[in-house]
């Protein structure tokens, strides 16, 4: 399994006025077993990007491949890809419809075609995964909150078991620690379930952590594709694009100033833990 | 794919027309249309065209643009032409099974079908180069009289331009929903009648509660900001007619009298 972009253009409302290019000459490829970040700011066109691998949106020149096929050839089993691709989206109000959660998650397996009973049982396994508590299975998706819909709407997704989950800004409207327990759900899913992620974002405190490999959206192009730490090293040009290096990051660039022999491409807090100890001890 | 329906939507241009005082649009449209019924003969439709034309080109909206915007109204327009050609009665000069032509329904179905593209043409011209707000504004202020009689022009005019001003977020709305569910394997376009209307309970369903979440959320910002109807309301930018906008009646009254003089009596074509 893998994800081949090869010089990928998308342009919005081509012929007319209002043409916009949302995408220019986008490459990469992601590896099965990867965690990816997407980063950009507003604008920069990550949604329009992760909705090309599964082929809700075709490119308007160059080609997305999915396991060494063409996504845009006439014959390409979409159906299968959306399968495949699970997407989950910026705002869990677009999925969410049944009268209850249960069903709700049902609603995937069921359009694979699957039996009633395999799909309930995989609506129930989704939604252990996303860690929902039991007593929400069978209230109405509408009266749940901010991130409890956002689990709903990611075990809806898990339950058709894809091989990649694509999130597009899972933690929009969250507050820290909602913020924290998704993350760490989708750290889960890569972990035990082996899944490939993509995760979309535009805080780097939310990706730096983790990922292990980041790509940088600017202005509908690819600016840099890199683990953590080599992307971070752009910090100033990073601040230009309008976004942030990580906290911490900040934090070692500033003990190193006042004289402290810290390195200063360090990520993560624990890593930043780490380091301060050895250098004061 | 839904987002290509522009059908009233404005675009954004710098043209005399689109700088033209609402209201001289709206009653320009009226006249137009009313131009159009009055065209008895060939002459009259010429001179509707010219003056379709002359617009066009002056409201520096691509052609292209105008046109992908009617293929919806498509439908409607051949149902007429067929009506029109079908069940006219008069002097046959052609048939086959059970259907016959007439040259009146020929006549008809031509007819028809120039005033049905002209006329929407025309309008479009009228959407596309106003903004909702200042065509509700327009339409406000010419209805103005009618509050006289207790008629709630300013509450009618406030309700026509929400409604136009939610319609591309909808859509908007409409297309990501689409998008979401498409997501989990929903298939919007196969299966029997039965099987679509049932393919669009999930669209329908988060669309309609957005929908009044927008709703509410927006009456909310319009009374925290002390929104109470037209009582005592002024207006930041008044309307106000402008040399262009004489102008513009002066050849929109011109239009509809050359074709009464020269589209009404029939000499050329009945
Ligand atoms: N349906 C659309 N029609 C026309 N233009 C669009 C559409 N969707 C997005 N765009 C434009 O394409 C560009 C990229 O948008 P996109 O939604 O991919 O950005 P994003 O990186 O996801 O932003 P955000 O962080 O706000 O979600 C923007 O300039 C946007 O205005
Ligand atoms: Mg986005």
């Amino acid at each position: 399994m893998s994800i081949i972009f090869n010089h990928v253009y998308h342009s919005y409302d081509a012929d007319t006025q209002l043409k916009t290019d949302a995408l220019s000459d986008i490459s990469f490829k992601i590896e099965d077993g990867e965690f990816v970040g997407l980063i950009g700011h507003t604008g920069s066109g990550k949604s329009t990007l992760v909705q090309h691998m599964n082929g809700l949106m075709k490119p308007t020149e160059g080609e997305v491949y999915f396991d060494g096929k063409d996504i845009s050839d006439k014959d390409y089993p979409i159906k299968e890809l959306r399968s495949n691709v699970g997407l989950v989206f910026q705002y869990p109000e677009h999925q969410l419809f049944e009268a209850t959660v249960f069903e709700d998650v049902c609603f995937g397996p069921l359009n694979q075609g699957l039996e009633k009973k395999e799909a309930e049982l995989r609506a129930f396994t989704a939604l252990r995964q996303v860690g929902l508590e039991e007593t929400t299975y069978y209230q109405s998706p509408f009266d749940l909150s901010g991130g409890q819909k956002r689990r709903a709407a990611i075990a809806g997704v898990l339950a058709m078991r894809p091989k990649v989950l694509v999130l597009d800004e899972p933690t929009a409207g969250l507050d820290p620690k909602g913020r924290d327990e998704i993350l760490s759900l989708v750290k889960k899913l890569h972990d035990e379930e082996k899944i490939t992620i993509v995760l979309v974002s535009h805080s780097m405190d939310d990706v730096a952590n983790y990922v292990d490999r980041i790509l940088v959206m600017n202005k509908s192009r690819l600016v840099y594709d890199g683990t953590p730490k080599e992307v971070f090293k752009h910090a100033e040009e990073l601040e230009q694009m309008g976004l942030a290096i990580p906290q911490v990051t900040y934090a070692m660039h500033a003990l190193k100033k006042a004289g402290f022999d810290v390195p200063t491409d360090v990520t993560t807090i624990d890593e930043a833990v780490d380091r301060i100890i050895k250098c004061i001890s | 794919m839904i987002r290509d329906i522009t059908l009233g939507q404005y675009y954004q241009a710098d043209s005399v027309i689109h700088r033209l005082d609402p209201r001289t649009k709206i009653t320009g449209t009226f006249f137009f249309i009313v131009t159009l019924f009055l065209a008895k003969n060939v002459w009259g439709y010429v001179i509707a065209a010219a003056f379709l034309v002359m617009s066009i080109k002056l409201c520096k909206v691509p052609f292209k643009y105008m046109v992908r915007g009617m293929k919806a109204i498509v439908i409607l327009m051949l149902m007429t032409v067929v009506f029109n050609l079908f069940m006219t009665k008069g002097e046959v000069i052609f048939s086959f099974w059970k259907l016959s032509i007439s040259k009146e329904g020929l006549e008809n179905a031509v007819k028809m079908a120039i005033r049905l593209t002209f006329l929407i043409l025309g309008s479009s011209i009228m959407t596309l180069t106003t903004t909702p707000n200042s065509l509700t504004d327009g339409l406000e202020k010419l209805l103005g009289p009618l509050k006289k009689v207790k008629v709630p022009v300013h509450e009618i005019a406030m309700m026509m331009s929400i409604a136009l001003r939610f319609i591309p977020i909808l859509i908007e709305e409409t297309d990501k929903i689409m998008k979401a569910q498409m997501a989990r394997g929903a298939d919007f376009d196969s299966g029997n009648l039965v099987k679509r209307a049932k393919a669009l309970v999930p669209l329908l369903v988060p669309l309609i509660i957005s929908a009044f979440r927008r709703a509410g959320d927006l009456a909310m910002a319009m009374e925290a900001r002390c929104y109470r109807g037209d009582s005592g309301r002024t207006r930041m930018k008044p309307l106000k007619y402008e040399k262009r906008d004489y102008i513009a009646y002066i050849v929109i009254i011109l239009t509809l009298v050359l074709c009464i003089v020269f589209g009404r009596n029939a000499w050329w074509m009945a």
